[in-house]
């Protein structure tokens, strides 16, 4: 059934298919660039939610009660240790309908990625507190704060400004796992450029397409953080005293 | 005989089996200047913690004004730690602020004074430490003894009662010593009260209104600098300060 | 309750046992081709010439830039446009490879710069060539510092098998799907099979912290996390 042809014959029949393939690609690039924008919303109200819950269960995991901590590293394995793709089919599938829950994809898609990232995010944040001197709060404590005052303004602030490269790292994962959310169809890039793949038949030239934007879109938004750290950097002040 | 301004009783604490602190009492009466003299591992440290409680006592009171301190009540405790300046080894600013933010966020934060009003307090602080102009900088620009004399204003801002000092020069380089010596000098002649722990037995003995010799957790010996450094009953005084001047000289 | 539990060895068990059978031919040449890829590719962006380091360079950016369901659907769907046509299977265990290389090639090369310049000096002077440095003084020093963030890219592999059903590879995840769709309990089966995505990746770790505390050398740090 499936008809073999030598190589060369394939590229020269790619070759003579290029006008074809990049009349597709830029009659579909306006579709495919309204799908950026929902992947980038996707994208960062994942990170904003992680963010939400990551922050006070990384503090809570440093400082909190042993059973506080026991049940947060608990919840850190269960959100780290299943595939997203599970997440998405048990959420959006399964307790949407147990719990009688209308939710469309899309939240569902911004949900479970949140959830996720928070596990990775308070990770992130619990290894820039732990590198952080123990005289800090010491000095904090000495001055008179309490320490819910002491993490507030001095360890966070510092914890925070060491947390931007592992929330860059964090970014550019959401973003490429975003595009699993297309198999509950949410139209962000990866969905649209395979609705259009289907119809035109040009499935190599629109995926090209869908990989070059998500491309751009990770290094924007490194590039971003990057100088969200500059502007964030202590002079003089490198993080691990070297 | 005036009242102690701070009254320390049997303050003892263990970390697993190993007894760091064994009794430790002492009283300090407005001005004067203690200093804590022993080997490493005498518990020096230990106690100068214990004393604002960054290290929790297991046993022992301590009263200040008169007053008891109960550490277990919060506000109480964030109450006393206040009018107890802390100044510590390795300094301990905040990295992430100006020195000026540094010697503000106290006021701020825990007294809740404005920020203008705090930032005046906190220059006129910088001032008096000789760092007024380089308020700006952060603690990563600041050699170590500006920053030792950045952490004094800090504590000084806050108007404290007495002030614990945790070897404030063994983490500084030797000729950045003398800059914060002339600082805790003058704190000493306005009539700061002051309990130091130091190696420095130069400068101890010239400042100190009285010496404590501690070793293996316990104060063994007290008396003016001039008995303890040249007619100390103890044999193992008399030993380690032998040692100690061979090491650091006679003047500090 | 025995309706129900007829139901799950007559139906659930053995679909999942055939999924998880999948997966894990899936996960284990994926893993070691991966890693071969990424130690290969590492070492050549560290130790190659000008233009092999450029090629190296660029291989990691894309295939670490896009997607993997994107890189899926490109070796499946994609690759035909040009006459070539894939298994599911292989297209999966294809892209996971590559993917996975690109991410190993990073700890790889970390790693690889991390070893000091003198252990490279001592091995000069003792006449070594630079391919036997690398290979015995160099690469058993970096392989060893890069374990921690290798062995995170094995579970994560294990995570990102479940795309494979994406382009129709029937595995542990695709099966769950049909069980299902088809007895619509979906909350019950999706939990299950979380339930084996976390027992693999839990063993794995167990077994890569082993691995780690195995080949350990006294006094040579590294930080876990």
């Amino acid at each position: 059934m499936r008809h073999r042809v030598p190589l060369f014959h394939t590229f020269l029949k790619a070759i003579e298919r290029m006008p074809e393939s990049l009349i597709a690609i830029m009659d579909a690039l306006p579709y495919l660039l309204q799908g950026s924008i929902v992947t980038l919303i996707v994208v960062v109200g994942a990170m904003g939610l992680g963010f939400a819950l990551g922050a006070p269960l990384a503090v809570g995991q440093v400082y909190g009660h042993p059973v506080l901590r026991r049940f947060i590293a608990v919840y850190v394995w269960f959100f780290r240790g299943i595939p997203l793709l599970v997440f998405l089919f048990l959420f959006y599938f399964g307790l949407c309908t147990a719990l009688d829950i209308n939710l469309s994809a899309f939240t569902v898609a911004i949900i479970v990625l949140g959830l996720i990232s928070s596990a990775y995010q308070s990770q992130i944040f619990r290894g820039s507190i732990l590198s952080l001197p123990e005289g800090q709060l010491k000095a904090a404590r000495a001055l008179g704060m309490s320490d819910f005052k002491a993490i507030s303004f001095i360890i966070l602030p510092q914890a925070l400004r060491l947390s931007i490269p592992g929330w860059s790292n964090e970014y550019s994962i959401l973003l490429k796992d975003s595009a699993v959310t297309y198999a509950l169809g949410v139209a962000e890039i990866m969905a649209r450029s395979h609705f259009v793949a289907t119809r035109t038949y040009q499935h190599l030239p629109l995926y090209f397409a869908a990989g070059v934007i998500f491309l751009v879109l990770t290094w924007a938004g490194t590039k971003g953080l990057r100088l969200l750290e500059e502007r964030a950097r202590i002079p003089g002040y490198s993080p691990h005293g070297l | 005989m005036t009242a102690p301004i701070l009254r320390i009783e049997n303050i003892s604490k263990r970390y697993g089996k190993k007894d760091v602190l064994k009794g430790a009492s002492l009283d300090v009466k407005k001005g004067d200047l203690k200093i804590l003299i022993g080997p490493s591992g005498a518990g020096k440290s230990t106690l100068l913690q214990c004393i604002n409680f960054l290290v929790k006592p297991d046993e022992g009171r301590i009263w200040l004004d008169e007053q008891e301190v109960h550490y277990a009540n919060k506000r109480d405790l964030y109450a006393y730690r206040q009018k107890v300046g802390m100044i510590f080894q390795d300094f301990n600013l905040f990295d992430h602020l100006t020195a000026l933010e540094n010697v503000r966020i106290g006021m701020v934060r825990v007294k809740g004074m404005g920020k203008a009003e705090a930032g005046e307090r906190a220059v006129l602080e910088l001032e008096r430490v000789g760092l007024k102009e380089h308020m700006q900088k952060y603690p990563a620009q600041l050699s170590g003894g500006q920053k030792q004399r950045v952490s004094i204003a800090r504590a000084l801002a806050m108007d404290p009662r007495v002030m614990l000092l945790d070897e404030p020069t063994s983490a500084l380089d030797p000729e950045l010593i003398g800059e914060v010596h002339a600082v805790i000098r003058d704190l000493g002649n306005n009539g700061m009260t002051m309990i130091m722990a130091t190696h420095q037995i130069g400068f101890a003995s010239s400042l100190a209104s009285e010496i404590l010799f501690m070793e293996d957790g316990r104060i063994l010996e007290r008396g003016t600098p001039d008995k303890i450094f040249n007619h100390a009953e103890n044999a193992r005084t008399q030993e380690f300060c032998s040692k100690i001047t061979e090491l650091y000289g006679e003047r500090g | 309750m025995t309706e129900g539990w007829l139901y799950i060895q007559t139906e659930v068990y053995p679909a999942l046992l055939k999924g998880f059978w999948v997966s894990l031919q899936l996960i284990a040449p994926s893993a070691l081709l991966g890693l071969a890829i990424g130690i290969m590719v590492g070492v050549l962006r560290i130790y190659g010439n000008r233009p092999v380091m450029a090629a190296a360079n660029t291989f990691v950016a894309i295939f670490r830039g896009i997607p993997l369901v994107v890189q899926l659907f490109i070796w499946y769907f994609g690759l035909p446009h040009i006459g070539i046509y894939l298994s599911p299977f292989f297209a999966s265990v294809l892209g996971f490879s590559l993917c996975s290389g690109a991410y190993h090639s990073e700890y790889i090369r970390g790693a690889l710069l991390s070893i000091k310049r003198g252990q490279m000096l001592a091995a000069q002077s003792l006449g070594f060539s630079k391919i036997r440095m690398i290979f015995s003084i160099i690469l058993p020093q970096a392989i060893r510092r890069a374990l921690p963030g290798c062995g995170n890219e094995i579970i994560y592999l294990i995570k990102y098998s479940s795309l494979a059903y994406m382009i129709t590879c029937i595995e542990l995840t695709g099966q769950g799907k049909i069980l299902a769709s088809n007895s619509f309990k979906y909350t019950e089966v999706f939990l299950m099979i979380g339930a084996c995505y976390l027992v693999m990746t839990s063993v794995a770790s167990i077994i890569l912290g082993r691995v780690e505390d195995r080949l350990r050398i006294p006094g040579f740090e590294h930080r876990r996390t």
